[in-house]
């Protein structure tokens, strides 16, 4: 299977990029990527000189599961810390070495058009891919009026990104922060400003944990911590949410969209595209385990193309987007109940415990007085936590019900007709047929 | 190491000393702290969850696991010791594969219980290792209780007597206390004088004395001990074995494996503990596989287990039953022993198979014959009652007791293995000692 991507322009042999971050920090990781199989990089992020400097103790801190595996990382490392133009010599090698290989490079430098103007020439002559702007970092530069503290407001991200385009001939990415209220709105402001793409999501502001025995956050650092950016598995459906969003904005539909946040299995990655991003970028999985998992990702993702018969990336991408939707559009009298597949049960209770407690009483415990757990028809309300809850894949499943079939819960037949709330008598805003 | 395994006769010193050491050190070593969290995780924390009921003394098992996923031992220990206050040895000895582990849902998903004994001794290991007693006891109420026999029933009927108050009196026939749990349980599993700490670690409670070398009807009398106590609790377990007579036209005798067990619990040295190259074993029980994979693990060449019925009819889980096959025991099922001679110098053991008949269901005696060289000979089929029965009423040769662990005399309460109900396990003991104590409590507290 070919996984050829092309974004802006940018071609790379699979649509796996790691994303601007530690793995892509010089040009020895970078190397040892491409060696590995990996479609492109985005620069870890370039500053102006004097470099700036990072912490002595501790950047990460991490989530885990009970087996020690990675569940969700954060971060306090800020843009590299090594002089510029050893970057920029790195960055023009390696390119040249690789030339069939994605190399963009992220930027941060201060919100005054000479340093963008500075700072633009250099890259370009490292015969560089594209540009990333690295609006999202939400530790320790944000402080200095960088990062987040651009992403988050909306004009600022539309002037520097109209004082990058206008002063270079590169593609231009703008790397959008989650830390905001509504992610269509930064979005909106770098196409305005002329960027030719977004990434997301950037890291989420975060304090992983805080240490019970000195009361410090962790990371610590001499017995104090900072809020750090959150990354890997956990942040994905915050990921997945907010690319949709821009991918079904009316204003920045059809624009292209890398997507980041938690891609950790080629499945990750297929769900990124189908929700309308153009290539994703990584970076927790290879932090976490080698830049090796890119054979499980490639490998993965074009059998999953053969088995569905898709040819291309592109024919991937935005393909669920038309199923997203409002939660006012979706359809009301489709009714479906949890059914409990009893050869399947191990009798665990789990999915008592939380109906009983927590949900609608719809389950029972005994079946002919004897320990057993079924559905009571005529209180589930198909809420599925029985299911979330059930330790056997497929045990718990939701039944359908057809048009016709009588909901004992309500009452009603089942209609096969779509109704949703925008024309349901309870909605006092609800449009009534003209009389 | 001045014999071998193929010295022939029954002697010592068959093995070298770290082939000792090896062989006695403990057989399932408590879990690491990660270990532990790995295995904590796989509990699904059921309602009403089955595990809990399948415990002789239903402790809340979801509930200390989830205590020990938290890194909160202390607390799981104590969640433990709230509903069995020997949660330490039946974490070694109780035979979870037919209790808690056989009850977990997973075993019925996927055949690998979560593995609640172990992670059971790990919550208890880890207040026992730091000698931290979590009880206080109640203000002292002025009652006397005497106790008869510091085994599992006693010790747990005292400790929790004690806490409600009360002052106990221990009356134990050996030099030691712990009962079973100090003589009658393979080496292997309560390494380290386990046995003796734990009850140390239990006295502390404080209020409860222990008369050592007292012995039941030598030494005193329930009848004295009614005049002096406000209530007595009888947890004297079995103190006779069931013994079998075979035709032998030799000298050799057939040992108790009771007390070879008891004896080998007792040995500081076991290169002095002389064994068989040939040793056989006769019973299906516990006491037959520990005497079993004790003779091989002190350097017997061949040890066999013989058994008049089937594998299914064997008391021994089948855990147990491959934990001996496993360190090289042969069981032979449906034979029983016949007769012994001296062939060239060599005792063999005649044997016979047996067959059940299928319309009586009795064991059938067949007309084909075997032997095996034997040159030590274990009986283990069964222990039992030998006295008392004449004052209490009773029931399968033990004492009858009710729901509340009372005996048909009047302020008498027992429980362990001298009573009728429940199975011959630490843990039953444990419940039946606790919940004797709670009754007498009631019943004092009432007058």
């Amino acid at each position: 299977m070919n996984l050829q991507s092309e974004f802006l322009g940018i071609k790379s042999p699979n649509p796996f990029w790691l994303a601007s971050a530690p793995p892509t920090d010089k040009e020895y990781n970078v190397r040892r990527a491409f060696e590995a199989g990996w479609g492109g990089v985005v620069w870890k992020t370039l500053g102006l000189d004097p470099n700036i400097v990072n912490v002595n103790g501790p950047r990460y801190g991490a989530v885990w599961g009970p087996d020690r595996r990675l569940l969700g990382m954060n971060n306090i490392e800020l843009i590299t810390d090594r002089p510029l133009q050893i970057n920029l010599d790195e960055i023009k090698v390696v390119k040249k070495d690789y030339p069939d290989r994605a190399v963009v490079v992220s930027l941060m430098v201060p919100c005054e058009e000479e340093c963008w103007k500075s700072i633009l020439p250099k890259v370009e002559e490292t015969e560089a891919d594209g540009l990333e702007l690295n609006f999202g970092c939400p530790h320790g530069m944000s402080e200095r009026g960088m990062g987040s503290a651009v992403g988050q407001v909306p004009d600022y991200i539309e002037m520097v990104t109209r004082w990058v385009k206008s002063n270079t001939r590169m593609p231009v990415i703008v790397k959008l922060t989650p830390n905001i209220t509504d992610i269509r709105y930064p979005a909106r402001a770098a196409f305005k400003g002329g960027a030719d793409a977004v990434s997301l999501i950037n890291t989420v502001a975060s304090i992983v944990s805080v240490n019970l025995d000195t009361f410090s956050p962790e990371p610590s650092i001499n017995g104090k911590g900072t809020h750090g950016g959150y990354c890997g598995p956990a942040v994905k459906p915050i990921a997945l949410n907010l690319v949709s969003q821009i991918a079904r904005d009316p204003e920045t539909q059809n624009k292209d969209i890398s997507g980041i946040g938690g891609v950790t299995t080629w499945r990750d990655a297929a769900e990124f595209l189908a929700l309308g991003a153009g290539n994703v970028q990584v970076c927790t999985a290879a932090m976490t385990y080698g830049f090796g998992i890119i054979s499980e990702l490639t490998s993965g993702l074009s059998n999953w193309m053969k088995k569905k018969e898709i040819n291309s990336i592109s024919e991937i991408v935005g393909k669920a987007i038309p199923n997203v939707t409002e939660w006012q559009y979706l359809n009301l009298n489709h009714v479906t109940k949890a059914q409990i597949d009893q050869d399947l049960c191990i009798k665990c209770g789990r999915c008592y415990a939380v109906c009983e407690d927590t949900s609608h009483q719809a389950i029972t415990k005994t079946i002919n007085g004897e320990r057993g757990f079924e559905v009571i028809d005529e209180e589930c309300v198909a809420c599925n936590m029985c299911i979330n809850v059930c330790p056997v894949e497929n045990c718990i499943t939701m039944r359908d019900l057809e048009p016709g079939e009588i909901d004992k819960r309500t009452g009603q037949t089942v209609s096969d007709k779509y109704a949703n709330w925008t024309t349901h008598p309870n909605n006092p805003s609800s449009i009534k047929a003209a009389e | 190491m001045s014999n071998t395994k193929l010295s022939p006769g029954i002697v010592s010193s068959r093995l070298s000393k770290e082939e000792y050491s090896n062989n006695f050190s403990d057989a399932y070593p408590g879990f690491t702290d990660y270990e532990a969290k790995v295995e904590a995780d796989r509990c699904y924390f059921c309602y009403d969850a089955p595990c809990i009921s399948a415990c002789p003394t239903e402790i809340n098992i979801p509930l200390f696991i989830r205590q020990i996923s938290t890194e909160m031992e202390e607390e799981a220990a104590k969640t433990i010791f709230d509903q069995n206050i020997l949660g330490g040895m039946c974490a070694r000895v109780c035979p979870t594969e037919t209790l808690c582990e056989e009850a977990c849902v997973r075993e019925a998903a996927e055949g690998k219980p979560v593995k609640i004994g172990r992670l059971q001794r790990y919550a208890t290991d880890s207040i026992m290792s730091q000698n931290i007693h979590p009880y206080i006891r109640n203000d002292n109420n002025g009652k006397k209780i005497a106790v008869i026999g510091s085994g599992p029933a006693g010790l747990a009927c005292s400790h929790r007597l004690s806490m409600l108050g009360y002052d106990v009196e221990i009356f134990e026939s050996k030099s030691k206390a712990g009962g079973l749990n100090e003589y009658g349980i393979a080496t292997y599993k309560s390494v380290d004088n386990f046995a003796a700490k734990e009850v140390d670690w239990l006295l502390k409670i404080g209020g409860i004395k222990i008369n050592h070398n007292k012995t039941l009807g030598v030494d005193f009398s329930i009848d004295e001990l009614r005049k002096s106590y406000d209530a007595i609790f009888i947890g004297c377990g079995l103190q006779d074995t069931n013994k079998i007579s075979i035709d032998s036209d030799t000298d050799q005798s057939i040992e108790d494996a009771v007390d070879f067990i008891a004896d080998l619990r007792q040995i500081n040295d076991f290169s002095s503990l002389p064994i068989g190259r040939n040793v056989v074993v006769i019973g299906g029980g516990m006491t037959a596989i520990d005497a079993a994979v004790q003779s091989q693990l002190l350097g017997a060449e061949k040890v066999t287990i013989i058994y008049r019925r089937n594998l299914e009819n064997m008391s021994a889980s089948k855990k147990e039953q491959n934990n001996a096959t496993s360190k090289g025991v042969k069981i032979i099922t449906n034979a029983i022993p016949t007769s012994i001679n001296k062939q060239n110098g060599v005792h063999k053991l005649s044997l016979s198979y047996t067959e059940v008949e299928k319309q009586s269901g009795k064991l059938k005696e067949l007309d084909q014959k075997f032997s095996i060289e034997a040159d030590q000979i274990f009986c283990a089929i069964g222990q039992k009652f030998n006295n008392l029965l004449d004052v209490f009423k009773s029931n399968k040769g033990k004492i009858m007791i009710d729901e509340s662990c009372k005996t048909s005399v009047e302020n008498v309460w027992a429980g362990g293995d001298c009573v009728d109900q429940g199975e011959d396990l630490t843990v039953t003991a444990v419940a039946q000692g606790r919940d004797a104590a709670e009754a007498i409590h009631k019943s004092i507290i009432s007058k």
